[in-house]
């Protein structure tokens, strides 16, 4: 066929590598982000956040502010407008940490109590710390441990199959094991930002989200305004990695700016978000396998205990990971949660399965060693035909092929399975492997697709480049649909009144919004090749795949994947360095190698992070954290990131329109646990609370390691 | 934020005047840690003096063979010398082991030794500290002290110095020289920082007003086979969990002269003269160079968390020593 213009049908952009179509704005500074947008008449508010962890406002010393140089108003509990929370969103009930200033109570420390609103930034944050509030302090609670009192059993959270204790009593080989990771933050570089303004009685947001839609909707529950009268932008964002949906500053600043009739933006500091962005939650978790003697799984169990607030649940599902993992007889995985007096966690990279991941693949790996089994050999042995508690049939899986390929260029076959032999000057040195999973879906999204007059096309799409790479990987999947270059492509994303979308969330953006895309393109197409001119307006189809979603055959649809690392350790000092990761990933159709492979290495340096560096650390005097910045949380350095390879293998799938799965969660699951199964194998020592730190490895030594009279011993 | 006045000073008496005549004033060398403690409102200065383009940027050979290094000389510069990596490896490495290329190319050498602890309590202007607000207590004590001192350490306080040229200053005998409207002076680096005892707030014995103008290392021959090891959670960015500075001269298997300095361990670099003095005429072995640690960490008092500081430096000093001897056998 040919288009309007006459150029010939072009194929191919999927598939092939694409530099970013926004990168030469995003490298000189064209690209603005919601933070620093300037706008007429703007207004900047400042957060106060409680120092108490737990107790009532007696009273906020609004007064003395409001004297200060540029202080236009402070909002807080007594004065703010009430807003409505008994609502269902896109996530659930929402969080009530949203609902600011509605009462006096102080459910942690880090709570918002006032917003101080000035002409600048600084004025604002000059106040803000001047405000005096004091409190009526009531004792607080943050210990979390596995079992502990108030641990309960949320609805729905546990799945069983089988007789796991009978299973366990008749395994030749048993593993019971506790682990343990830390709380987490999201850490992503750019901050949370929101302005919000009234503009021809709409309210209007420039924000920094995973979805404007989400953002939209929950922002007009909340005030009880028409969905219509709500506009959300999000053209550039700095990173997410669950964290940017809605909270409070957004709701701040829509207060403000109604109360003041001017545009408000508030800005979070990095300190506020360790607070108030959510985080994930330490998890506790225990995993008992039971085994015939050459490894075949009779029994798996795995319990996880997360914490929460004391407002609202939040269950970091580790346990899920198992379930469509390993074949066994019996099957039993529950999630428990405790709650405390913390700020809610929430979704982050990989939620449930970067956790649940790290407990079940070193127990995979300590059962190896009991058995006597090779570690991918133990997982080809217990690979399910189906789902193994579903029964369902898998959409795909090419784990084994990943463990193959993965084996093949990592040099597995050489490996030498003894703990503790290897040594190179100080450094003891060990490999290990671990096995990757994250459910692939889809969420209803509407796109529209534009031909203009002049033989471009315009993409307008609800969806969010939360520094994927969704942007670039949109041009290309409708530029194949239409079949045409991608020069000819505009994409237009991150505006709510483009319709709603799925959010940049669950692995699902880019599969969601090319199902919608490339409906719409079709469709377009089509139309183009019944001949006629393009009126100057353009010719516009729309597309919605709530239908086609709605007919999905129910399978177990998950991407795969297979982690190689190489650690070394020196057990004199404590230090573990990673020095090369290989992680081959079955995540069906691959849209663009380029911004795919650095997903990956991103999750896999995210995983790296999480093994040896990540933790936030609460202070149990004051309920806070201690180093809530960049400086005291770490997450991986340049210098901490070695070799990283990642590849995939052929995976396309086959119920969706472009083939595709998702690859934006699955490079960190799997990570954590593949460098703590190498450090054992250096070692000889099992690390089972993550991170893997100098005092913990240098208290843990190591096993007789052979070579004993190096250098250093 | 607070409101504050900036001025550029070209000369230092005139710097030294204005400070004088501001006591809301400080002075401002590369802000690398200054200007983050503003912005969290741990310090808020009046004024800001801009040291940076007095005319302290030269490192100059002293008469008697030792280094004069001015107090504006950036880490960058410091660590790239070429004197300072022929007499004095140690502190070139220590100063590449801190920071990240960007800070070092800002921070300055007067600077670095008045960088303050990076105690998680005293950056935090919501929590008591006794360094930051004397007599509000040290929750580190009970709280969060993984990193914190386990020599010279006090009830009052526990944080540690950050700093890891100073350790190998401190190493080499380094003397700070100053500048007070009273005239110049100096101060061993040994006598530079206080002991913490119940007066944590109150970091060094310079005179109240006076500005760094320089550091001098006296010369040692010693530190020209030296070596700086820092531990570290990450490979880079990071402050120590515990280093170790040594120079070692040994000649048929006997010590004729050691130095030894610790860092990340006490609230300024350690220099661990008790293991000195048992090493030097001593046997150069592995077993030595642990029973001479060891007798330097007698004194050490660990708390729940830090404990394994003593055997991290233990095992770092024998590490470091060990390395140095084989290399001078070579």
């Amino acid at each position: 066929m040919t288009t309007m213009t006459g150029t010939p049908a072009v194929t191919g952009a999927v598939g092939t590598a694409h530099t970013r179509v926004e990168g030469v704005a995003k490298v000189t500074g064209a690209a603005r982000y919601a933070g620093e947008i300037p706008y007429a008449e703007l207004a900047h508010g400042w957060l106060v956040l409680s120092t108490v962890a737990r107790g009532r406002i007696r009273s906020v010393g609004a007064d003395a502010v409001l004297a200060m140089p540029g202080v236009l108003s402070v909002l807080h509990h007594g004065n703010a407008p009430r807003v409505d929370t008994d609502y269902v969103g896109l996530l659930g009930k929402p969080d009530p940490t949203l609902a600011v200033f509605q009462n006096d109570q102080v459910p942690y420390l880090g709570w918002p109590v006032a917003l101080v609103v000035a002409e600048t930034s600084e004025q604002a944050r000059e106040a803000a710390e001047a405000l005096v509030v004091e409190y009526d302090e009531e004792p607080h609670d943050i210990a979390f441990a596995a079992g502990r009192d108030g641990t309960y059993t949320p609805e729905d959270s546990a799945v069983e199959k089988g007789d796991v204790e009978a299973e366990l009593a008749a395994s030749a080989v048993v593993l019971d094991a506790e682990y343990t990771t830390p709380e987490e933050h999201h850490t992503m570089l750019e901050p949370h930002a929101a302005m919000a303004r009234w503009e021809d009685g709409r309210l209007e947001v420039v924000d920094s989200n995973q979805g404007t839609m989400w953002v939209a909707n929950e922002l007009a529950k909340l005030f009880s305004l028409d969905p219509a009268s709500v506009r959300v932008r999000s053209e550039h964002v700095g990173g997410g990695f669950g964290s940017k949906g809605i909270r409070a500053h957004q709701v701040c600043a829509v207060m403000a700016a109604t109360a003041l009739q001017r545009p408000v933006r508030v800005v979070l500091t990095r300190r506020q978000m360790f607070s108030l962005t959510g985080y994930r939650s330490p998890t506790a978790q225990r995993v008992r396998l039971g085994a015939d003697a050459d490894g075949r799984l009779r029994a798996f169990a795995h319990e996880a205990q997360n914490l929460t607030s004391t407002v609202h649940e939040f269950v970091e599902p580790s346990a899920n990971v198992g379930r469509a993992m390993y074949a066994s007889d019996a099957h039993h995985s529950v999630n428990r949660v405790v709650r405390l007096d913390v700020p809610t966690p929430t979704f982050m990279r990989a939620p449930g399965e970067a956790p649940g991941s790290f407990a079940m693949e070193c127990a995979l790996d300590e059962l190896a060693e009991k058995c006597g089994v090779d570690p991918i050999a133990l997982r080809v042995r217990n690979e399910p035909d189906a789902g193994p508690v579903s029964g369902l049939p898998f959409s795909s899986r090419n784990l084994l092929a990943c463990f193959d390929e993965g084996a093949r260029r990592f040099g597995w076959a050489d490996r030498d399975p003894r703990p503790g032999v290897r040594r190179e000057g100080r450094w003891l040195l060990g490999t290990g492997v671990a096995a990757a999973s994250f459910p692939s879906g889809a969420g209803p999204s509407t796109a529209a697709v534009t031909a203009e007059a002049d033989g471009t096309f315009t993409v307008r799409i609800n969806a969010a480049d939360i520094g994927t790479g969704a942007r670039t990987a949109l041009t290309q999947i409708a530029a194949d649909a239409l079949q045409v270059e991608t020069g000819r492509v505009r994409t237009r994303i991150a505006d709510s009144d483009f319709g709603p979308a799925w959010i940049a969330g669950g692995s699902m953006g880019t599969r969601s919004w090319a199902w919608a895309v490339t409906a719409a393109a079709k469709d377009l197409r089509e139309q183009l090749a019944l001949g006629g001119t393009v009126p100057p307006e353009g010719i516009t189809v729309r597309s919605d795949t709530s239908e086609a979603l709605a007919t999905l055959a129910q399978k177990e649809r998950y991407s795969f994947g297979a982690q190689f690392a190489e650690a070394a350790v020196d057990v004199t000092t404590g230090e573990v360095r990673v020095r090369r990761m290989l992680g081959i990933f079955a995540a069906g159709r691959i849209v663009n190698p380029l911004t795919a492979r650095s997903q990956l290495i991103g999750g896999m340096t995210w995983g790296l992070s999480m093994a040896l560096h990540e933790e936030a650390v609460r202070d149990a005097a004051s309920g806070g954290h201690v180093g809530a910045d960049l400086a005291g949380y770490h997450v991986a350095a340049n210098a901490d990131v070695p070799l990283i390879e990642a590849d995939w293998v052929e995976d396309a799938d086959a119920d969706d329109p472009v083939g595709i799965k998702g690859v934006g969660e699955i490079g960190i699951v799997g990570a954590a646990a593949a460098i703590a199964n190498a450090v054992w194998h250096a070692t000889g020592v099992r690390h089972r609370h993550l991170p893997i730190r100098p005092d913990r490895v240098l208290l843990g030594g190591a096993v007789a390691p052979a070579g004993a009279e190096g250098p250093d011993a | 934020m607070k409101e504050f006045g900036y001025q550029r000073v070209l000369d230092v008496p005139g710097a030294v005047a204005l400070l004088g005549a501001e006591p809301d004033a400080r002075y401002l060398g590369g802000g690398t840690n200054l200007v983050d403690l503003m912005k969290t409102g741990v310090e808020r200065p009046g004024l800001l003096i801009d040291v940076r383009d007095l005319p302290l940027d030269r490192i100059e050979a002293t008469e008697d063979g030792g280094l004069h290094i001015g107090a504006t000389v950036t880490n960058s510069d410091l660590a790239a010398h070429p004197e300072v990596r022929r007499r004095y490896p140690a502190l070139a490495q220590a100063v590449l082991a801190g920071a990240s290329g960007q800070l070092r190319n800002m921070a300055t050498v007067g600077g670095n030794l008045l960088q303050r602890t990076r105690c998680g309590y005293f950056t935090d202007t919501a929590k008591p500290c006794n360094k930051r607000v004397p007599g509000s207590g040290c929750p580190a004590i009970e709280g969060e002290h993984r990193n914190h001192a386990i020599l010279g350490a006090s009830a009052h306080c526990v944080a540690t110095h950050p700093s890891d040229m100073g350790v190998a200053l401190s190493a080499f005998d380094a003397v700070v020289t100053y500048e007070t409207a009273d005239g110049p002076g100096e101060l061993p680096l040994s006598e530079f920082y206080l002991p913490v005892g119940d007066t944590p707030h109150l970091e060094t014995a310079l005179p109240a007003g006076a500005l760094i103008t320089g550091v001098t290392l006296p010369p040692a021959p010693v530190a020209t086979v030296s070596r700086y090891r820092k531990v570290r959670e990450r490979a880079s960015y990071a402050f120590a969990i515990g280093s170790v500075a040594a120079a070692l001269d040994v000649q048929d298997g006997t010590v004729r002269d050691v130095r030894l300095a610790f860092g990340a361990v006490a609230s300024r670099p350690w220099r661990a003269l008790t293991a000195e003095r048992l090493l030097t005429g001593g046997p150069a072995t592995a077993e030595a160079f642990a029973a001479a640690a060891d007798a330097e960490l007698a004194a050490a008092e660990a708390l729940p968390d830090n404990g394994y500081k003593v055997t991290l430096m233990r095992n770092l000093v024998t590490a470091v020593l060990t390395e140095l001897a084989e290399e001078a056998a070579r």
